[in-house]
């Protein structure tokens, strides 16, 4: 008998399995990072009872049919921002420190809101209206916030505020966490307060 | 010189493919640790709403996801409104409180007020059910929530 080498496993598909196994983790797993908006519920206990001014809220409210009413009158969603903006920096008052609002550049109208400190849109809708809608104004409400809080930025600052919270975020900034920049960014925050109330429907 | 050219066939030898199935298996490595797995399969239409002022959705292990919406086609004999799901099968409003409960019982106590509850809900649902969830999330105390949407604007 000749000698015989043990015959060599032949390693050709290997490559096949391996291609198989991969396609299967493509297709099963997800690589994208969902996004949205964040909103905070108020917390389930009875609210105080502190008088708000009339002049101080800025009510939106949607009907069954997706239509939209503010301050009591129709109006379109794409007129929406410029209408919350004029009365969250409207500032024809003081907050409550006292304060005039020195960073304001709205008409000071003393029918409209006092602060943006104080300023309160209230967003009231029937059962009946459509997510898509209500996801549609509180977008555009939530975008009045971002435009005014950039506008402060880019005058206090000389930058951006979308810009100053992702250098804040991102590990490679050299910003990354950095105690002044958290301090600059609260204080846009607490000067344009995004105060949402969102009434339980009717 | 003769040296160097040894006599036999001039053809040119097959690439070597042996290293092929190595890098193959270290893309496959790679998704698996990149990526994750799809956790639960919709039982409902889930077209979701687009807005254009999204943040990012951080860690993955810190959500718990709660959908609503009509019954897909499969699942028609559930009727034709708009309902929950938790995890992978239907539920109903007081369920929620268990659900997140249960989310709770599985995280560390230092991540439990990190948790943040992500409402994938359908565009055609009345916000009659969504108002519903958000009482049930305040009853135990889950109050930071995220309207999970598609990026664009949603002015039409």
């Amino acid at each position: 008998m000749a000698k015989r080498s043990a015959p060599e496993v032949n390693a050709g598909s290997m490559a096949d399995i391996a291609f198989l196994l991969l396609i299967f983790f493509l297709v099963t797993t997800t690589i994208e990072v969902d996004s949205g908006i964040s909103s905070k519920l108020p917390p389930d206990i009875p609210p105080p009872d502190v008088k708000i001014k009339q002049k101080n809220i800025f009510t939106v409210e949607l009907n069954k049919d997706n239509e939209m009413l503010v301050e009591d009158e129709l109006m379109k969603i794409k007129d929406l921002k410029a209408a919350a903006i004029k009365f969250i920096d409207n500032g024809g008052g003081e907050n409550a420190a006292k304060e005039k609002c020195n960073y304001c550049e709205g008409l000071k109208d003393p029918a409209s809101s006092d602060h943006p400190e104080k300023a309160i849109i209230s967003i009231t809708h029937s059962r009946a209206t459509d997510y898509e809608t209500f996801i549609v104004v509180y977008d555009q409400l939530v975008s009045a916030y971002s435009v005014l809080r950039e506008r402060l930025a880019q005058k206090l600052y000389n930058r951006s505020f979308k810009e100053m919270e992702a250098s804040y975020d991102d590990s490679k900034s050299p910003e990354f966490k950095s105690e002044k920049l958290k301090a600059k960014i609260s204080n846009i925050k607490a000067k344009y307060p995004r105060i949402i109330s969102k009434a339980e429907p009717k | 010189m003769s040296k160097f050219k040894k006599g036999g066939s001039k053809e040119l030898p097959a690439i070597s493919t042996a290293s092929l199935p190595d890098i193959v298996f270290m893309l496959l490595f790679f998704f698996m640790v990149a990526t994750v797995m799809r956790d639960s399969s919709l039982k409902i239409k889930n077209n979701l709403p687009s807005a254009a002022e999204t943040e990012k959705l951080g860690q993955k292990n810190l959500i718990m996801f709660i959908y609503a919406g009509k019954p897909s086609d499969q699942y028609k004999s559930q009727g034709e409104e708009a309902k929950i799901q938790l995890n992978d099968k239907f539920a109903n409003l007081n369920e929620i409180a268990s659900f997140v409960a249960a989310e709770r019982a599985s995280k560390r106590e230092a991540e439990i007020p990190q948790l943040i509850a992500a409402l994938k809900v359908d565009k055609e649902t009345n916000m009659g059910l969504v108002s519903d969830i958000e009482q049930q999330l305040r009853k135990v105390g889950q109050l930071k929530i995220n309207y999970t949407t598609k990026k664009g604007s949603g002015l039409k």
